[in-house]
């Protein structure tokens, strides 16, 4: 999220102003240090793409663009692609965004404009404790207590409405790519929720008052005067959420099926890049099967900054008339 | 107040001598002071009498045992403390290979590949051994019996029913449903995925040729639960699945579990008895680099693994190679007769006595 910071360095220089004696040697360590730890954060992101390329070498050499193209997985015969993988992350993680995003953003929206005053602390607590579930016992409830349900109630009603289109056909094991979705969306709620909800806060209050006046609905209100001047910073919200939703792990291991294949039906079990490196790493023996998990993990990677690049470029050409205020 | 309050800060960043006039000028010198004291003190008594750690890393299946042998050797010899980190086989080979851990540990053996890249002689010890169950979930839980055919055939995904001929011969008494088989396999890399493919590429032609022998492999059919709890949920939760998992785990869980016929056609209940068996009737190389799987003999049962503890010959801390010496000769007479207790199965006695042998040529 682009968070405007232009304000702040004549404020500082003020201060600085202000104070006497000016010895100024606090203020140059202190400027130092917060700089060494900025550029230390810098060099950590590349380190660990230097560490992850470092790790794969071999495997790249051995197997080249192949390990992108194709789906067998078998570390026996070290035939090592990872498109089933890549397949199953984005998958998930498109569901996860579907089902989250409308979700989030409407409580988001009921907590900030239409909630009493007296439900609204309680709902947000909820939603935070909701965030502080540890990934495994998510995934351990996705075990014992969603997939049953699923492949009891919903999953038989969908297939019995949509069952006609590839994406719900097939048998019904549980396990889905879309109970990964669905665990996955469960965990990012959280994050969007309350990151949209700071961000409907700030819309100033002249903005609405201005609606009302002109005789809008609360609807209408909401919708032109709110949503539309926060756009960008929702946006900014949902690109966090799609930050962790492509790298949850422990939780989606336990209820996708594990299954490296690419299957149109949302009911077939599939596969995600956090998950492969998660369960096969510890007892990978080979040299090309370790470094290929590597690879993996290199991928990952590189499909989590290119996600947050072409966010960052959509944010730009997005309504440049919208003033940068509203995502403060 | 507040420029003074900032020169001591650059003071204590700057120079040690301002440090220590500043701390003069306080009260707080004489606590710091006598507090450094009890650290040094402190620090002095412990080397004193310094502890000796050993360290190792490596297969997670034996963790248990491993972990109860610690606990109880540290009451025979005090003066040693073993540090076990159970990160997994393949971690135990990288870490002794890498000499960063005085022992390894692992569900497999070493590949010819990765003992070439270790800088020394690496030993094979067994320790102890486990099995893989047959687990379903099917209505009312009936007691199945299994055999190469039906197994090879499900985990191939060519025998599709439960009512497939070749399960019902095997199962006379048992009411078999019109139901598809689900297959479960370990998502995550295991021990006992390598003990399952281990006896399937044994028992299979097909089987060794298309997918083969590995901690994980690329299952022709199935969905994969990841450790032994998720294969255990996914058998559970879904009618007409069938799954493998350890032997502890199920008995511990209380899971139904399947016969199964072993090379001499007799059909065996997975034991710590009948694994023990298993290993006195297979055949066990001088390195002790052995699988058990698919065993001679009446009593075996067929699906069942050792697991290793990995140290090498020449030790190069001689202090620390004689302790460590010491508690294998224990473990493998005093810790053997405690891991039945914890389901594990102990080696045989002649097989005790060729380890034993071996441990003695370590060398400091």
């Amino acid at each position: 999220m682009p968070i405007a910071v232009a304000p702040e360095r004549p404020a500082v220089r003020s201060t600085i102003d202000r104070m006497a004696p000016p010895s100024g040697l606090g203020d140059k360590v202190f400027k130092w240090f917060t700089l060494a730890m900025a550029l230390a954060v810098v060099a950590l992101v590349f380190l660990v793409g230097w560490q992850l390329a470092r790790g794969s070498s071999l495997a790249i050499q051995r197997i080249g663009f192949h390990f992108l193209a194709t789906s067998t997985w078998d570390p026996v015969a070290e035939q090592l692609g990872a498109l089933p993988f890549i397949y199953g992350t984005a998958v998930s993680s498109l569901i996860a965004l579907i089902i989250a995003v409308p979700l989030s953003i409407a409580t988001a929206v009921y907590l900030t404009e239409l909630a009493p005053l007296w439900i609204r602390q309680p709902i947000v607590s909820l939603i935070e404790m909701l965030a502080a579930i540890p990934s495994v016992i998510l995934g351990l409830w996705g075990i014992f207590v969603m997939i049953p349900w699923l492949r009891d109630h919903p999953f038989p009603f969908l297939k019995k409405i949509f069952g006609w289109t590839p994406f719900f056909s097939g048998p019904i094991y549980g396990v889905s790519m879309l109970a990964g979705g669905i665990i996955i969306a469960v965990m990012i709620l959280p994050i969007i929720t309350s990151v949209s909800r700071e961000i409907l806060r700030s819309v100033p209050n002249l903005q609405r008052e201005a609606a009302y006046a002109l005789g809008a609905t609360r609807w209408e209100v909401t919708r032109i005067a709110v949503l539309s001047y926060a756009k960008k910073g929702l946006f900014g919200a949902v690109i966090l959420g799609l930050g962790r939703a492509l790298g949850e792990t422990m939780a989606v291991t336990m209820v996708i099926g594990n299954t490296p294949q690419i299957r149109a039906s949302l009911f077939a079990p599939g596969y995600t890049l956090a998950s492969v490196i998660a369960n096969e790493f510890t007892e990978a023996t080979t040299d090309v099967y370790l470094q290929a998990l590597f690879e993996i993990g290199l991928v990952l990677f590189g499909i989590t900054i290119l996600a947050n690049l072409l966010a960052q470029l959509l944010l730009k050409t997005m309504g440049s008339t919208i003033k940068s205020g509203a995502v403060q | 107040m507040r420029p003074r309050h900032t020169n001591v800060t650059v003071n204590i960043l700057t120079s040690r001598t301002r440090v220590r006039q500043f701390r003069r000028m306080t009260k707080l010198h004489k606590l710091s002071g006598r507090f450094l004291g009890l650290i040094i003190a402190s620090g002095l008594s412990a080397t004193a009498s310094a502890q000796m750690t050993i360290n190792g890393a490596g297969a997670t299946f034996p963790y248990p045992i491993y972990s109860k042998w610690f606990d109880e050797y540290a009451k025979v010899d005090p003066s040693v403390r073993f540090n076990y980190q159970s990160i997994g086989s393949g971690g135990g080979q990288k870490q002794i290979i890498a000499q960063t851990v005085d022992f390894g540990a692992s569900d497999g053996p070493m590949s010819d590949e990765n003992l070439a890249k270790a800088p020394g002689k690496i030993l094979h010890i067994p320790t102890v051994a486990g099995a893989d169950v047959v687990t379903y979930n099917l209505p009312g839980s009936p007691a199945l019996k299994f055999d190469a055919d039906a197994i090879t055939g499900i985990f191939l995904g060519q025998i599709k029913k439960w009512n497939d001929p070749k399960i019902a011969a095997l199962n006379a008494g048992a009411s078999l449903p019109d139901q598809e088989i689900v297959v479960v396999h370990r998502s995550d890399g295991s021990g006992t995925t390598y003990i399952w493919t281990d006896y399937l590429s044994k028992i299979s032609a097909e089987w060794k040729q298309k997918v083969g022998t590995n901690t994980s492999v690329n299952w022709p059919t199935g969905l994969g639960g990841k450790g032994n709890e998720g294969v255990a949920g996914q058998v559970k939760q879904t009618p007409g699945a069938i799954g493998y998992v350890e032997l502890i785990y199920a008995i511990q869980n209380k899971m139904p579990y399947a016969d199964v016929k072993n090379s001499a056609g007799k059909f065996v209940k997975p034991s710590v008895e009948s694994i023990t068996a298993a290993m006195a009737t297979a055949q066990i190389p001088e390195d002790f680099r052995f699988s058990m799987t698919n065993a001679p003999g009446n009593d075996s049962y067929p699906i069942a693994g050792a697991t290793w503890l990995l140290v090498y010959e020449q030790q190069k801390d001689a202090a620390k190679g004689k302790k460590l010496v010491e508690f294998l000769k224990w473990a493998l007479t005093k810790g053997e007769d405690m891991a039945k207790n914890l389901d594990y199965a102990p080696l045989p006695a002649d097989l005790r006595e060729r380890v034993l042998k071996r441990v003695d040529e370590i060398k400091m």
